[in-house]
């Protein structure tokens, strides 16, 4: 373990803990929360990044997980939306039992991969299943808040997004999205919904498949950006497809969470 | 900040002692195989497979899937630790120690160097000192659980170096670069710790 290198890293510096106070707990859906905080000292994080959250409890008993950040790096606070997982051991506690004035340990802003700024151009493509719209939600906000002016940027970043849902309960930030899409000629949202459907629904009601992202993607020539971030077979389907269909496997980043399981 | 802030009303959930004790800090045991990759899964033949070892000198030693299958394996049964918090137990894993392959390697002309740098197939890569995948400490791994190694886990073969977080254990492996200096990797140039060892928790850059 002696020969550890430190030379490669020079200048870092540890991403310390910081004690982010709960401003406002959000409801999203029937099982998830949008948690508002306001951190001291928050060091700015770029769309697509997370951080870790830390609970201890009375005896000094610890629990980490990683949260995406769903807030854009423009806005005051950092909001971390949460699914909460039947077993789960943290986020039940953070959707149930915080609330506001409570305090929060977090540590970040962390990872520089599954990264976008409205420097790094477009075509921007998002693909989401359930709760991974929130690194994505990021990317939105961003652009909308640094474009907002920007009528010819905005022409030049055209964002599709693709949102993979089980019913209409599921679908987080559902009227901010539908005001970016209708305010914005240039995001173009398509929504599936893959056990229930709104009542006189016409749009995708199946899973994420080949027929549906030839129909909703750019073509590979347009070289989008694509950022796919959800459960692990729903990513896997989806970056897999999106390689046979011609992108470059290098302009398909990704985000998986959960376990591997089969798809049900 | 110095004392940990105290999460009222949290309470966790409590481990056996065993379990408390091959756990690194800030991890959870799951049951489950979570997959943590960064991009799409390459789908490699392994009638186009080969694996590589280069030395400084450039040398290199090559074998295709069916001379690296004569090769002497073993059966490894360990604990993993991913960066993203989840350790699992008693992993079950068979493959060709890389002792095994840097013997042959320098016996066959490949200079040695202190370093290692490990790249797959999809552009990924991450860096280690040679020391930490010699002594029967790292393995090219083939099979997981007596089943062939599943594209997602980054079959047909990955790195195996279970002392350190599993980002080490590259998938989809295809070449270690023996080198003089240390070469920062994937996610070592991108915010990740340049070492991690789950034990001194060296999840991020900066962390001691």
């Amino acid at each position: 373990m002696t020969a550890q290198s430190t030379a490669a890293q020079p200048r870092a510096r540890k991403i310390a803990w910081r004690l982010a106070a709960v401003t406002d707990v959000v409801a999203e859906t029937r099982s998830a929360k949008t948690l508002i905080l306001d951190v001291p000292d928050w060091p700015g994080h770029r769309a697509g990044q997370h951080v870790d959250v830390r609970l201890t409890a009375e005896d000094g008993y610890q629990a980490q997980r990683s949260y995406s950040i769903a807030s854009a790096p423009e806005e005051p606070h950092i909001a971390l939306s949460i699914e909460r997982l039947e077993d789960g051991e943290v986020s039940p506690y953070l959707t149930d039992v915080l609330r506001p004035g409570d305090r929060l340990e977090i540590r970040g802003p962390i990872g520089g991969y599954f990264v976008w700024t409205v420097r790094l151009g477009g075509p921007l493509l998002l693909i989401a299943g359930g709760s991974g719209i929130a690194p994505l939600m990021a990317m939105l906000r961003h652009r909308a808040i640094v474009l907002a002016d920007d009528h010819v940027g905005r022409h030049r970043v055209p964002v599709r997004l693709l949102y993979s849902v089980r019913t209409p309960d599921d679908v987080f930030y559902r009227d901010e999205l539908a005001r970016l899409a209708r305010e914005d000629e240039t995001v173009d949202i398509a929504m599936t919904f893959t056990r229930e459907t709104p009542p006189g629904w016409t749009g995708f009601d199946r899973r994420v498949d080949r027929m549906m992202l030839m129909e909703v993607v750019w073509p590979p020539a347009e070289r989008p950006l694509v950022f796919v971030c959800g459960p692990t077979p729903f990513v896997e389907a989806v970056a897999g497809t999106l390689v046979e269909l011609g992108h470059d496997p290098a302009t398909v980043k990704t985000e998986r969470f959960g376990p591997t399981g089969s798809p049900n | 900040m110095a004392e940990p802030y105290i999460s009222r009303g949290f309470r966790g959930r409590r481990r056996s002692e065993p379990a408390a004790d091959r756990l690194p800090p800030g991890q959870y045991e799951t049951r489950d195989f979570p997959v943590l990759s960064a991009g799409p899964t390459p789908h490699i033949r392994t009638a186009n497979w080969d694996f590589t070892i280069r030395g400084v000198n450039d040398a290199l030693v090559r074998w295709t899937w069916d001379e690296f299958a004569d090769l002497p394996h073993e059966s490894v049964t360990t604990d993993i630790h991913c960066v993203t918090k989840w350790s699992k137990f008693d992993t079950m894993w068979e493959g060709v120690s890389i002792d095994t392959l840097l013997d042959e390697a320098t016996r066959r002309g490949v200079q040695p160097g202190p370093y290692v740098l490990a790249t797959s197939d999809g552009g990924y890569s991450t860096n280690l000192p040679v020391a930490d995948v010699t002594g029967g400490k790292a393995w090219i791994a083939v099979r997981f659980d007596k089943k062939p190694l599943a594209p997602e886990h980054g079959g047909p073969a990955r790195l195996l170096v279970p002392h350190l977080y599993f980002w080490k254990s590259a998938k989809w492996v295809r070449e270690l670069r023996l080198l003089e200096h240390d070469e920062p990797g994937f996610w070592e140039t991108l915010g990740y710790h340049n070492y991690g060892d789950p034990w001194r928790e060296q999840r991020y850059a900066g962390d001691l």
